[in-house]
């Protein structure tokens, strides 16, 4: 329905509604051409294997912000589906010889899987209940990770193999890695984009907005609730079974709470349900953690700070504060 | 029969530290609506306040039960007059993000100065020793650890849902601006309750100082169990939240013995499964 209404010819004056979308619109647009142009030739400038880093947490962050930004459910447990995917696709490149593609698709396939079981038990309840259901849950997924055999214990899944792409091109020198990353990246960027401004989305803003009213309107709230759980935890398995590609591991600290955290402090840092803030917020956070990386501890206690800081004066986070400024400035 | 026996004590100790712990969060959200994530973290600096008092000033156990628990009630009542006051009007999210944040930095501060060794805090003198039952041996220490925190719960229980003080409480609870309009000091409540809250959480990290090790993390694991405890039984009522924790240490005690694989996972198990049967919890209201 939105779609049509926006496609179809204007006659006379177009609304003002109509003219935000329209500028929202076109804001996203050049704002992915950017990125995309930045991202493309970024390798030539910055460290590869950082900027791999950065895209399979900006992909994390980004089907994190999915659930939270536009269904409104604060998942305090997502490292589950990124850490469970890297697991499977850690095991299947090393031990059953999958290509890095199939490896990559049987983490998601895992991720999606648990992130059918998880979310039809945690969206029984909302809020405050939802972020601790989903942090339990996670920690159930953490002992099973820590005693299941094939996981390696404390040791992790070491020495994965990054394999031939496809058979043919090999992924073990950082460039062509890098761009393989590149395009999974992309791939997930533009699939949220078409899920938050499809109809599915539309209500899911809606249920966010005000559930009561949702349901009176006809629509069953927990399917799409469901629906939305468990398209971010699949997208957040993506970007952890590349990300065991990537970096040839799979290791507790992807499933650990502090894992969680992070993925939060990331979509929190860059704004809350907005498109380009978990983006920035994974690049902000994983170049403070590799400059602070020598600091032990003081990297949490630098979380924490931020945390802190966000939550009590920049609740809409980088992103969110410079739409702000920008509409503020159109308008005045 | 020994064995069995043992498992079932240290699921009761679990089980006090479960119920304790989960009677401060109970009462902190039925006031505040904040989930109280520092709680873990509070826990470990009332251990580690014991052991400083202990190691630095030489005042013993006594003392530190007596001083603990104030210091940490004064400082959760910073913590609100400075930070968690601002949050009650926004989303109830941010105040589990902040609290979240508070517990990274103080965990993150002491893993700094203390590394994540464990250090030991000895055992109060009067409390050594134990008594042989004929079918198992009962160290004096867990007993009264396990006699202290029912003692307590118990009185909490008392005072809130049968004292005049408790009734304010539970009044404001219901509706803070009615009761502010009968002259009652609702914000001061506020900060007392979430002092109370915060100070039950020091007293708990006594308690578990001579038990466990002394450790900058020995508070974040607990605290995700605690959570599932308190999606269990539901943050309705203050006795629901004691019989849940008691009652889930003694369930997690008989699988260390029965399948102990499971031992660390049947608290979520649990946690699913009454999710499935009864959302709102054992004790829950909807």
């Amino acid at each position: 329905m939105a779609t049509e209404a926006k496609r179809a010819p204007v006659e006379g004056a177009p609304s003002l509604a109509s003219r935000d979308e329209l500028r929202e619109a076109r804001y996203h647009r050049n704002g992915s051409l950017v990125l995309f142009a930045v991202l493309l030739v970024a390798p030539a400038l910055v460290y590869p294997v950082f900027l791999m880093k950065a895209l399979c947490f900006a992909l994390f962050a980004c089907a994190f912000n999915l659930l939270i930004g536009y269904g409104g459910l604060l998942s305090f447990g997502h490292a589950m589906f990124l850490g469970m995917a890297g697991y499977l696709s850690a095991h299947a490149a090393k031990d059953w010889g999958f290509t890095p593609e199939l490896a990559i698709l049987a983490g998601t396939a895992t991720a999606t899987a648990l992130g059918i079981v998880t979310g039809f038990i945690a969206i029984r309840r909302q809020g405050i209940y939802f972020a601790m259901i989903t942090l339990a849950l996670a920690q159930m997924v953490f002992f099973f990770c820590l005693q299941a055999p094939f996981t390696g214990g404390e040791d992790g899944i070491q020495g994965v193999p990054r394999g031939k792409l496809f058979g043919v091109l090999s992924l073990e020198p950082s460039l062509p890695m890098y761009y393989t990353v590149l395009a999974i990246f992309a791939f997930g960027f533009f699939l949220i984009h078409r899920i938050i401004h499809s109809p599915f989305g539309q209500v899911l803003k809606a249920i966010r907005d005000n559930e009561p009213r949702a349901i009176s309107l006809g629509y069953r709230t927990e399917r799409y609730k469901l629906a939305a759980f468990v398209m971010s935890a699949g997208l957040a398995g993506l970007a952890g079974a590349t990300k065991a590609i990537v970096f040839q591991l799979a290791s507790l600290t992807d499933v650990h709470w502090g894992m969680s955290g992070e993925v939060v402090l990331m979509t929190l840092v860059g704004g809350l349900g907005t498109v380009f803030g978990p983006v920035a917020g994974a690049f902000v956070l994983v170049a403070m953690e590799s400059y602070l990386a020598e600091l032990g501890a003081w990297v949490t206690v630098t979380q924490g700070a931020i945390f802190v800081v966000c939550v009590l004066a920049f609740r809409r986070g980088v992103i969110g504060e410079l739409e702000a400024w920008l509409a503020r400035r159109r308008k005045g | 029969m020994p064995a069995l026996m043992g498992q079932l004590l240290i699921g009761l100790i679990n089980g006090s530290f479960y119920a304790l712990l989960s009677l401060g969060l109970a009462v902190i959200f039925g006031l505040l609506n904040i989930i109280n994530f520092t709680h873990g973290a509070q826990y470990m600096l009332g251990a580690f306040v014991a052991w400083f008092l202990l190691n630095q000033l030489g005042l013993g156990y006594w003392w530190a039960l007596a001083i603990v628990p104030v210091a940490l009630a004064v400082f959760g009542m910073l913590i609100e007059r400075l930070m968690l006051k601002h949050l009650y009007k926004l989303d109830h999210l941010y105040g589990l993000l902040l609290t979240f944040g508070l517990a990274l930095m103080i965990e993150g501060l002491f893993t700094q100065r203390f590394g994540s060794a464990g250090m030991p805090y000895s055992m109060p003198g009067k409390l050594t020793g134990g008594y042989a039952l004929g079918f198992m041996f009962l160290p004096t220490y867990r007993a009264w650890v396990i006699a202290a925190s029912l003692a307590i719960c118990l009185t909490t229980w008392f005072v809130i849902e049968r004292t005049k003080l408790g009734s304010y409480l539970r009044a404001a609870t219901e509706n803070p601006s009615l009761v502010q309009a009968f002259g009652v000091n609702v914000p001061r409540m506020i900060t007392l309750t979430y002092g109370f809250g915060v100070g039950l959480a020091g007293l708990a990290g006594v308690f578990a100082a001579p038990i466990y090790q002394v450790s900058p993390q020995m508070g974040s694991s607990l605290i995700i169990v605690v959570f599932a405890v308190v999606v269990i039984g539901g943050m309705g009522s203050i006795m629901g939240s004691i019989v849940t924790g008691f009652g889930l240490g003694v369930v997690e005690g008989l699988t260390k013995y029965f399948y102990p694989e499971a031992s660390s996972t049947v608290i979520f198990v649990i946690m699913a499964i009454v999710l499935m049967i009864r959302p709102q919890g054992l004790f829950g209201q909807r």
